[in-house]
C-alpha cells in the first residue's frame, strides 16, 4: 500500500538526481553484500558438518551418536 | 540422484550461503540455523528428486525458502521482534560507527515486505540470476525484477532520503537508549 510513494520515487528526473540515486544504490548493494558475506565467512558450523557426515553412514550402523567430539557448544536454552 | 561424496561436498559447500540467506530472512541466528538444519534434512531425504547437473544451490535455497514461508506464517510475531538479535550473529564486531550504520541497514531491510526482501537478497547478495531467483520464489522473472527494484527504492528512501537528518550521532544514541525502555 505504501508502494504508491515508492512508485513515485522510482522515476527520478534524469541528471543530478539520477546520479545521486546511482550512488545510493551502489551503497545499498555494498551494505547488503557486506552483511551477507560476513555470515558466509563464518563457514560451516560443526553442527552441520556433523549432520551431513553422519548421514553418510549406513542407517543400520551403530555408534552414530558416539562421536564425542562436539567442538561447537550449542547452548540453545530456548525450550 | 544418490548421495555421492561429491554431492555431499557440494551440499556442505552451500551451507555458508544457506545460513546467510536464512539469517537475512529471519534475522535471528538460532532460528536461522534451525531452518538450515531442516533444509538439509529435507534435501537429503529428497535427494532422489535432485536432477544431476542442475543448480544445487538454487534447489537448496528453494527448499529453505519454502520452509521459511510456512514457518513464518506460524511465527510472524517473533520474526518482528528478531531485529535486536542480529548483532549476535557476527563473529567479528565491526567498529562502532560502522556497527550502528549496519544496524540501521538491517532495521531498514526488516521493514521491507517479505517478497521484496527475499528477491533483493537472492539477486543482490546471493548472486543468483533473475531467472534462478524467479525459480526459487516460484514467480515470473519480471516479478522478481520489479520486487528488486521496489526493494531498492524503498531502502534508499528509508536510509538516505526520509531519514537523512536522523543520521547524526545524537539521534542514533537516542534511538539506542530508547530501545531499552
Amino acid at each position: 500500500m505504501k508502494d504508491v510513494k515508492s512508485q513515485a520515487s522510482r522515476n527520478p528526473a534524469p541528471g543530478k538526481q539520477g546520479s545521486l540515486n546511482a550512488e545510493i544504490q551502489s551503497r545499498i548493494g555494498h551494505q547488503l553484500r557486506a552483511m551477507y558475506d560476513d555470515i558466509v565467512r563464518q563457514g560451516v558450523p560443526e553442527r552441520f558438518a556433523d549432520l551431513i557426515r553422519k548421514l553418510d553412514v549406513p542407517p543400520n550402523s551403530p555408534q552414530l551418536n558416539n562421536t564425542g567430539d562436539q567442538t561447537t557448544t550449542n547452548n540453545d536454552g530456548r525450550e | 540422484m544418490p548421495l555421492t561424496d561429491a554431492l555431499r561436498d557440494d551440499i556442505l559447500a552451500s551451507v555458508p550461503s544457506l545460513r546467510a540467506f536464512a539469517i537475512s530472512l529471519c534475522g535471528n541466528s538460532d532460528r536461522a540455523d534451525d531452518l538450515v538444519q531442516e533444509t538439509l534434512l529435507r534435501a537429503l531425504a529428497n535427494i532422489d528428486s535432485f536432477q544431476p547437473g542442475s543448480n544445487l544451490p538454487a534447489w537448496l535455497f528453494t527448499i529453505l525458502r519454502n520452509l521459511f514461508r510456512s514457518d513464518y506464517r506460524k511465527r510472524r510475531r517473533e520474526v518482528e521482534d528478531a531485529e535486536g538479535n542480529y548483532a549476535k550473529t557476527l563473529k567479528t564486531q565491526p567498529a562502532q560507527g560502522a556497527h550502528l550504520e549496519f544496524q540501521e541497514f538491517r532495521a531498514a531491510l526488516d521493514k521491507l515486505p517479505q517478497d521484496q526482501r527475499e528477491a533483493l537478497i537472492l539477486v543482490g547478495a546471493s548472486g543468483f540470476s533473475y531467472e534462478d531467483a524467479a525459480g526459487i520464489c516460484g514467480c515470473a522473472v519480471g516479478t522478481i525484477k520489479s520486487r528488486v527494484n521496489r526493494a531498492r527504492s524503498k531502502l534508499a528512501a528509508l536510509l538516505y532520503v526520509d531519514g537523512a537528518e536522523d543520521f547524526g550521532p545524537d539521534e542514533t544514541v537516542r534511538a539506542v537508549i530508547g530501545s531499552n525502555g
